[in-house]
């Protein structure tokens, strides 16, 4: 690749692993500390488990702590975690809630300045520079996606129009006026506009689009294909969650081989789902993260409910930042049928790879005289609609071969009309599980 | 000689079929022909209107998924053991037929037969050899 390697914190982003583990080591200490002293739900965890700050000696010793999970965030709601007097807190933001009481997170002014730096960072890593027009399509409000990389995009000089979501065509429009070079929004977003683009006849090449930075639902490699050819760019991924700071915490080069993990400023592991026993490197299982220099919101061990993999290999770019795999799903996205454990991002892979399906599906899962049933709605579209019934059906026949091989579970292909399964401008909604209600 | 037919793909649920008719109406579009094939979960609706451009885009507007094929129509006697004539003509050629449907013309003695061939120009080949008229595409679309 032509493209010069750009690293917004030379510094930090290439530190040898030795000085990392020492600078982990030390912060560590300083927030276990920190927590210790201001937040009551870590003093009464540490507690129960006879557990002092100084008794960390190593970064090993951390597994000795317990757990913090979504449940301790609603118990605490909203303020009970923050390790800082109001006045010290300039920003409040908080999850969306979907299920329950949404948690609400705290920043101080270091806070936000951490934040934006790492956002910096992995835009920069993405190849957006000072002289970019960045398109920011994640709603603006207490979701963290649009004002970090909005902050992100000011450090690095770039141009920000912070047009927010809704509203495809004006956002076309805009694109095609203001010469938007590089767009934020959740992948599932994305195809949205290039779907609208396909239909007004817009070419990608007309546009001065080169960039893509997605996020904020999981995505699949074959997804990232698409985006790439229809929308004419490089896509990249990056990975937040606002519990523990929003977009920044990982974040891909352009060299698309993992997202560089904040590793100075978060501590990751990656942990059985179901015993808790942290993994040996390389292996896949659920992203826990400790922050090692929040203010506000500090959390330690932070269950993520994101299923992914670390790889400490130092990157063709020169960063020596562990990179984190796109995640496979999350532990609670997870849906167990018959048995077997299924994620929705995997059907979406076997639907791209039939040929020019797109991925507007719909998971119905069910249970009809005690067995599962898993239905996969799919939207029909020119590509997979044929004259002939013998192709219409060879063509489901197809898809719920493919289905049964990769799922390891049988599931019933049905086809809907376009713009028949529900969806938001932002994120899609792909599983409807009808078996609690039964 | 052939013939613009269009293909929609509907669900099978209540009042679609209403919904393409009555779009078409709305667009002052007229049905000549139709034919149905369905299986539980969806249908495909095959039609021969008089303007197919229009009604191509006004049901893509519409959102539907629609597709352009081309069909062509034969004339036969309506008389019985007028259909195993050209079914036979085919077969001796062995000119594969994908689907068909048929209508009575308003006035005369004909029958339409609308054949969809996965290879057209053979059976046009077939059919005319053994002095079969197909009928022009307007003669159908005005029916």
């Amino acid at each position: 690749m032509n493209v010069p390697v750009n690293i917004w914190n030379r510094e930090a982003e290439c530190l040898p692993r030795e000085e990392l583990c020492q600078l982990q080591l030390k912060r560590l200490q300083q927030t276990l500390t920190l927590v210790a002293d201001k937040v009551p739900c870590y003093q009464a965890k540490f507690k129960e488990s006879g557990f002092l700050p100084s008794d960390l000696k190593s970064l090993e010793d951390l597994k000795n702590l317990p757990f913090t999970t979504k449940e301790d965030l609603r118990v605490n709601y909203p303020y009970g975690m923050f390790a800082v007097p109001m006045r010290e807190v300039v920003r409040i933001h908080s999850s969306s809630g979907t299920t329950g009481k949404p948690t609400v997170v705290g920043y101080t002014k270091d806070d936000i300045n951490t934040w934006t730096e790492l956002v910096a960072r992995f835009m920069t890593a993405a190849g957006v520079g000072a002289e970019d027009i960045v398109h920011i399509a994640f709603g603006y409000g207490l979701f963290t996606g649009a004002f970090g990389l909005h902050y992100g995009s000011e450090a690095i000089g770039a141009s920000v129009i912070p047009i927010s979501g809704g509203n495809t065509d004006k956002q076309l429009m805009i694109m095609q006026d203001y010469r938007s070079s590089a767009l934020v929004c959740t992948p599932s977003y994305g195809l949205t506009l290039a779907d609208r683009m396909e239909k007004q006849g817009i070419d990608p090449k007309s546009l001065a689009l080169r960039v893509g930075l997605f996020g904020a639902e999981p995505w699949s490699e074959q997804m990232r294909v698409e985006l790439e050819q229809r929308l004419g760019i490089i896509a990249t991924d990056n990975y937040g969650l606002s519990e523990i700071m929003g977009p920044g915490v990982a974040g891909e080069c352009f060299f698309k081989q993992g997202m560089h993990f904040a590793e100075d400023h978060f501590l990751a592991e990656i942990i059985d789902p179901d015993s808790g026993e942290v993994l040996p490197e390389g292996s896949v299982g659920e992203l826990v993260i400790t922050s090692l220099t929040k203010q506000a919101f500090p959390m330690i061990r932070y269950r993520t409910r994101d299923i992914t993999r670390l790889n400490y290999d130092t990157c063709e770019c020169g960063r020596t930042l562990a990179r984190m795999e796109k995640t496979r799903g999350r532990t609670d996205d997870m849906l167990i049928i018959k048995g077997v454990n299924v994620f929705p991002t995997q059907i979406e892979e076997v639907l791209f790879q039939i040929e020019g399906c797109e991925p507007h599906y719909q998971l119905i899962v069910d249970r009809q005289n005690n067995m599962d049933s898993l239905e996969i709605q799919v939207e029909v579209n020119e590509h997979i609609f044929f004259d002939e019934m013998k192709q219409q059906r060879q063509f489901v026949v197809q898809a719920e071969k493919r289905l049964a091989t990769v799922l390891g579970v049988s599931a019933k292909v049905k086809l809907v009309e376009p713009s028949s399964i529900t969806r938001h401008e932002g994120k899609a909604v792909r599983v409807i599980d009808r078996r609690q209600q039964s | 000689m052939k013939v613009e037919q269009i293909s929609i793909f509907i669900e099978n649920k209540s009042g679609r079929l209403a919904e393409v008719t009555g779009v078409l109406g709305e667009n002052g579009i007229n049905i000549r022909a139709l034919s149905l094939a369905d299986t539980s979960d969806f249908g495909i609706l095959r039609l021969i209107v008089d303007d197919s451009k229009k009604a191509l885009k006004v049901l893509k507007e519409q959102q539907f998924t629609v597709s352009i094929t081309h069909v062509i129509g034969v004339a036969v006697s309506d008389t019985p053991g007028g259909l195993t004539t050209i079914l036979r003509i085919l077969d001796n050629n062995n000119v594969n037929v994908e689907y068909m449907y048929a209508f009575v013309e308003r006035s005369g003695d004909n029958a339409v037969i609308i054949f969809r061939f996965d290879d057209v120009d053979e059976a046009i080949t077939a059919l005319t050899d053994n002095g079969i008229k197909i009928l022009p595409s307007q003669r159908i679309t005005s029916i």
